[in-house]
């Protein structure tokens, strides 16, 4: 059975604003997929057939796009989605000894989801923190990063209350030691 | 070479509270390039513009290095129609995490040396292509590029010279590949982020068929600096044929890994023994990544003397790439460390390529195997052979960038590979 999805007021008047930045309507496929996985959580078929029809393209285009870019979710996920880096970086400093943590701490492998549909893991290429290694982000969003076994145990925590973690500033050494 | 660098104070991204706030950019000498260029007695032509940046040598820092100028040169002379700046912040080479900063801390730079590349090269639009992973600090670009709209400084009649320019972020979904610039451009243009065949080259022909130039954020944030001082005093930074400030990151067995403003030459043994605070355990350098994971792996044992520019690096028997430095200690074996940086090529090519969609997955399956103790010697010739088969033979630069670590790890760490082998000995019949 699939759900209906549709696109308010708002969001309407929100493509046309993406709309605007383009010569073209196609352009628009990717930040109109954003736009409908902020708000639904994933671009499964039928939204994606949203998105087909509000742009008037086809589906097809639409999910070529979808399934080449790997933060869309094609599919629902957990409510939160860990995405463990373990690129070069990370995997020298545990990162997978924090994939391993999370994997026993959670009772799932990497590309799995808990079975309350809380929590999905995965392991993902280098998200731009290497020297924050070991780290991870959360459901496209908040990185946590120089992850411990207890920090990882506390965001978990955190997670379950429905808190999310806050966006870490992390400064240039050279600005700490000057003013 | 002399480099003062324990005097450095960072220009780039210096250490101004607040940078980020277009009131205090502003009280700290930003946009002062951008009067300069379009107003006043000062005044620059577009061609005077792209001289004297052609003549500062900015070389690219999105990883192949080559001068900022002299790619906005091979813009062709405007016909009226659309013209494009595409700015890459994709930012997915591992090892690399140093754009972020600019976003971060002083987005502004990169905006007014952006608007400068604009006006040099006539464009009326410009795109900042930002990774989807960095929602923080598109949230952060949005608030600056909408700040320096309400100024003036972007939009229609800039400082009333008659120039108009808009520009606007475009959040990537995940892929590496994208920061490849064509692969980038498809993907502006709404489609799979499949690079294009060389030539046309972007100039010619680049987004919705128009000339187009793409740069890296951090290049166009050098661009101000060179307006500001002058070429020639640009060119007194660092490394004669590499010049400039650079953001170094760090990463991987050091005791203060972080991204790090430098002047370009810096000694390698400098940034990691003294800036990054050296090995944590006092544990042997086994092997340095000196510019993101596309680039050959050195041994530790062969650093001395070896500068972060262009030339010093070639002749090392690596690359600049996007000065993303990755140490690695005596621990880690170098079967693993590939097998990873493999895997990675594997997941991010796009497929477009036999010897690259074939050839990165036949690498880490090859390396994984020798990893797992299942691997003969006769797997490090297949990788060899491999690895030729998937050089200078394909679309765009990544089935390279994959070959290449694999080439140079099995040359420079022979023995990590030939311990995990099997010792087969095979009976002459
Ligand atoms: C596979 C591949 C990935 C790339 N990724 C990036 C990237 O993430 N960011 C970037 O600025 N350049 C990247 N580049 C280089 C771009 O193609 C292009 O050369 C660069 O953005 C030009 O800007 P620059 O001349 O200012 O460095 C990549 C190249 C290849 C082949
Ligand atoms: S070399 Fe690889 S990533 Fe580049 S176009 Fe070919 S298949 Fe795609
Ligand atoms: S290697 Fe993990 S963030 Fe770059």
């Amino acid at each position: 059975m699939s759900k209906e999805y549709t696109f308010d007021k708002d969001d309407l008047k929100k493509i046309e604003e993406i709309k605007s930045r383009y010569p073209e309507v196609t352009p628009a496929v990717m930040p109109v997929l954003w736009l409908a996985q902020d708000k639904f959580g994933h671009v499964e078929p039928a939204v994606q057939k949203l998105v087909a029809d509000t742009l008037g393209l086809p589906q097809a285009h639409v999910q070529g796009v979808a399934s080449f870019y790997t933060q869309y979710y094609k599919k629902e996920k957990g409510k939160f989605v860990l995405d463990v880096c373990t690129s070069f970086s990370c995997q020298i400093c545990g990162g997978y000894e924090i994939l391993d943590h999370l994997e026993n701490k959670l009772g799932i492998k990497a590309g799995e989801t808990t079975e309350d549909g809380m929590f999905s893991i995965q392991s993902v290429e280098c998200l731009g923190a290497c020297g924050y290694a070991p780290m991870l982000q959360v459901t496209n969003d908040k990185y946590v990063n120089n992850l411990t076994t207890e920090k990882v145990d506390s965001l978990i925590e955190n997670l379950k209350q429905g808190k999310m973690p806050e966006f870490e500033s992390i400064p240039m050494p050279q600005h700490e030691t000057e003013s | 070479m002399n480099i003062d660098w324990k005097n450095y104070k960072p220009i780039l991204i210096p250490a101004i509270k607040d940078l980020h706030k277009i009131d205090v950019y502003e009280k700290n000498g930003g946009y002062k390039a951008l009067k300069k260029v379009l107003s006043g007695k000062s005044k620059m032509t577009p061609e005077e513009v792209v001289n004297e940046v052609k003549d500062a040598n900015i070389r690219g820092r999105g990883g192949a290095g080559f001068n900022a100028g002299l790619k906005w040169s091979f813009m062709p002379k405007p016909d009226g129609g659309p013209r494009y700046l595409a700015c890459n912040g994709d930012e997915s080479e591992p090892g690399t995490f140093k754009d972020r900063k600019i976003f971060e801390y002083n987005p502004h730079s990169f905006i007014e040396g952006a608007i400068i590349a604009a006006y040099a090269m006539q464009i009326q639009t410009i795109y900042v292509y930002i990774r989807g992973e960095y929602r923080d600090f598109i949230d952060m670009m949005d608030v600056a590029i909408s700040d320096a709209y309400k100024k003036g400084y972007l939009g229609k009649d800039i400082l009333k010279s008659g120039f108009s320019v808009d520009m606007y972020t475009h959040m990537g979904a995940g892929a590496y590949i994208c920061g490849e610039e064509s692969s980038l451009m498809n993907s502006l243009e709404g489609k799979r982020g499949y690079p294009r065949v060389k030539p046309p080259f972007p100039a010619q022909k680049g987004l919705w068929g128009r000339p187009t130039t793409i740069n890296n954020i951090e290049t166009l944030a050098n661009v101000p600096l060179v307006i500001n001082n002058g070429a020639k005093w640009f060119k007194g930074i660092g490394a004669e044929t590499h010049p400039g400030p650079v953001l170094y990151g760090i990463s991987g067995h050091v005791n203060r890994p972080g991204v790090y403003e430098y002047p370009t030459g810096m000694l390698l043994t400098d940034l990691i023994n003294e800036v990054a605070g050296g090995v944590p355990g006092g544990k042997k350098v086994k092997a340095v990544v000196p510019g993101g994971s596309s680039t050959p792996p050195l041994r530790g044992d062969s650093l001395d003397g070896v500068r972060m520019d262009a030339d010093s690096l070639r002749e090392a028997g690596s690359m600049m790439g996007t000065a993303g430095i990755c140490v690695v200690d005596e621990t880690v074996d170098m079967v693993d460390f590939t097998w990873r940086i493999s895997g990675f090529y594997h997941h991010e090519s796009c497929g477009q390529c036999t010897p690259c969609r074939d050839g990165t997955g036949w690498l880490e399956k090859t390396l994984d195997k020798i990893r797992r103790g299942d691997g003969e010697m006769r797997d490090i010739d297949l990788l060899y052979e491999i690895c030729t088969k998937m050089e200078g033979r394909t679309i765009c630069a990544l089935a390279d960038a994959a070959a290449w670590p694999v080439r140079y790890a099995l040359d420079r760490f022979r023995e990590d590979f030939e311990a995990r082998c099997k010792k087969t000995v095979y009976a002459l019949a």
